[in-house]
């Protein structure tokens, strides 16, 4: 079928993708200032150690060679241990990366939940209060600096009026989506304008289309004309954008989890560029780029899905 | 000749932007059972609007006055509930451009089915062979297959078949087709129109055809009513309005066809355009372009007049345009 090919076709595009994303990183941590054996030694270091640092680190190899080997390892699942930590990077990944990722997750549904509804009052009321009303409101949502609304929510939220706690990361799934219900929603509610924004204009497009008028003219009931044949065309154009906010979304949750104090992907990150502990950044940053591709190529699935025409 | 007509439109009435606009103005006409009325006139002479008028199938800005009586009841005035029995059971629409009015999205299955669902008791299994036999009784071959497929599938001819069969769907009494062949080849407007009337005769349906197009008048319609800036300017028999063409419009509008195995003549042009719904001239809305205008038609709107039964014009110089003779 073509949807089955469209997969195959969109799985093999992967390979360069994923390619490329190893080059960029290897490059890019090797342009970092500073260089991980003076980290781990401190300024006065003796040059034996920084050598002997270096040679185990196999940082006094050529580039082609560190790569080939940076390459082989990785696709492996090998990412080389920790500088600091001491532990295998995998290892640390696996640890931290379902946090952010139920983080992200939960920051996404939360925008939907918001966007969707709220598109469709200001669609259907364009150009009267309610309209109005949802639009301004967002518009200070999506001015608002992440890590400034995230403070706020902690103020008023966790610290005031104690409904939720201040930060931390809990034990048990329901006491995770508890500790992260306010950082999503932190995350959430610049994505949602977006979306709102996105989808309202789609829906106002769609909603006078001659396909639409058929539909009203063939007598059915307009809660399914509003499902069928105005949302499900309108989120065609938001599914996309959706789909390329995610790494806007993994990337404000590096800010988040560290307002919020959550043990994520995000706070490693930033501890381990603070720590030139380059295997743990080269490590996160790959895992990070696969799944913002896997995104990708689960938003172009749901748009074949959503419209035939895609897959073609 | 006195039958009851199945669809009576009175003084229908509709405006934009508040009234400041009046796309259709004081419009009445009757549809008798089985009949195929033709409703013409140039873009904007408000012909489509007043179809989708009788359907209350209006943006938010779009005022509608008047009455439009059918079986017993008002369209204009009947409940929400009311209408969507109407809409696609009674009386079905089907639209000028067939790419847009068929959901790009959705299998041509669902938009079929979706309209059996709502105006017939069958289950879905019932649903699912009346949708092949409506593919059947539309002339697309290949029934089953092509009810999986999506509307950028299929030719510019077999979608508007499509759209017929999502119409018929209901079992219509009455269609209403806005310039069904507009958008097709010549070759395929005439299967298109040769299977309209086919079905009119199937399912004795009536027909509302609104075109541009006398052509396409000639070939299918019984009776005739031509619009111009919102008014019905002439109506009558396409054989006597063809024949004898007593509004100037009309007229005009008939010596601008071409016609074959007749001797070559130049063809008539009506001067200027049509004018905008803001600009509608004082009196006769026509006398700016109008080779027969008097004094009289730049001071009063001419009212429909009955020359004969079931034959009316709007023209104050009906003598000398009758006497000019048809251009046919």
């Amino acid at each position: 079928m073509h949807l089955a090919s469209f997969i195959v076709r969109r799985l093999l595009q992967l390979i360069p993708t994923l390619l490329f994303i190893l080059i960029v990183v290897f490059v890019l941590v090797r342009l970092l200032p500073g260089d991980p054996a003076s980290a781990i030694l401190g300024d006065r270091a003796l040059d034996a150690d920084v050598e002997r640092i270096n040679r185990e680190l196999g940082l006094d190899r050529s580039l082609p060679v560190q790569f080939a080997v940076f390459a082989k390892s990785v696709a492996t699942g090998n990412l080389g241990n920790s500088i600091h930590l001491k532990l295998p990077v995998a290892e640390l990944i696996a640890a931290r990366l379902p946090i952010t990722i139920l983080l992200t997750v939960m920051a996404a549904l939360i925008a939907v939940l918001f966007a969707v509804p709220l598109a469709f009052v200001a669609a259907l009321r364009r150009g009267r209060a309610a309209d109005s009303v949802v639009r301004g409101a967002f518009q200070v949502g999506l001015s608002m600096p992440v890590f400034y609304l995230g403070l706020i929510l902690l103020t008023v939220f966790g610290a005031r009026l104690g409904w939720f706690p201040v930060g931390g990361y809990g034990d048990g799934f329901l006491d995770h989506l508890y500790h992260l219900f306010l950082p999503a929603l932190t995350l959430a509610l610049s994505l949602s304008a977006i979306l709102m924004r996105n989808l309202r204009a789609a829906i106002i497009g769609v909603i006078d289309a001659e396909y639409v008028q058929f539909a009203r003219a063939k007598g059915l009931r307009p809660r399914l004309i509003l499902s069928r044949h105005v949302l499900r065309n309108a989120l065609i154009s938001t599914v996309a954008l959706f789909g390329l906010s995610i790494g806007t979304l993994l990337g404000g949750a590096v800010i988040t989890e560290t307002v919020f104090a959550i043990p994520g992907a995000g706070r490693l990150m930033v501890d381990s560029i603070y720590g030139r502990d380059y295997p743990v950044v080269q490590g996160l940053t790959i895992a990070l780029a696969v799944l913002v591709s896997l995104t990708f190529l689960l938003t172009d699935l749901v748009q074949a899905w959503l419209d035939p025409r895609v897959a073609r | 000749m006195t039958q009851a007509p199945a669809l009576e439109v009175r003084n229908l009435t509709t405006t934009f932007a508040g009234g400041r606009l009046t796309a259709v103005n004081d419009v009445s006409f009757t549809v008798l059972p089985g009949e195929v009325l033709g409703l013409v006139g140039e873009s904007g002479s408000g012909k489509s609007v007043t179809l989708r008028s009788i359907m209350r199938l209006l943006p938010a800005s779009g005022a509608v006055s008047g009455h439009v009586r059918w079986q017993g009841r008002d369209i204009l005035t009947m409940s929400d509930a009311d209408l969507r029995g109407v809409r696609g059971g009674q009386i079905s629409m089907i639209f000028q451009e067939p790419m847009t009015a068929l959901n790009p999205v959705l299998p041509v299955f669902t938009q079929i089915e979706e309209n059996l669902k709502a105006h017939t008791d069958l289950d879905r299994a019932a649903r699912a062979a009346r949708a092949r036999d409506l593919m059947d009784l539309v002339g697309i071959p290949d029934a089953a297959r092509r009810l999986k497929e999506y509307p950028h599938q299929f030719s510019g001819g077999m979608r508007q078949r499509v759209m017929i069969a999502i119409a018929l769907a209901g079992n219509p009494t009455l269609l209403l087709a806005d310039e069904p062949t507009t958008a097709l080849d010549v070759t395929i407007q005439d299967q298109i129109l040769k299977l309209i009337l086919d079905l009119r005769d199937e399912l004795s349906m009536s027909v509302v055809l609104v075109t541009h197009d006398l052509g396409v008048v000639a070939a299918t319609c019984d009776r005739i009513a031509v619009m111009y800036a919102g008014r019905i300017v002439e109506t009558g028999t396409v054989r006597d309005v063809f024949a004898q063409p007593a509004h100037a419009y009309t007229r005009g509008l008939l010596g601008s066809v071409p016609h074959a195995g007749t001797e070559r003549s130049m063809l008539l042009s009506i001067e200027g355009t049509p004018p905008p719904l803001d600009r509608i001239p004082a009196g006769c809305a026509f006398n700016p372009r109008c080779d027969f205008a008097t004094g009289p038609c730049r001071a009063r709107v001419p009212v429909l007049e009955d020359l004969a039964p079931g034959r009316s014009v709007a023209c104050f110089n009906r003598t000398a345009v009758t006497a000019a003779g048809s251009p046919v």
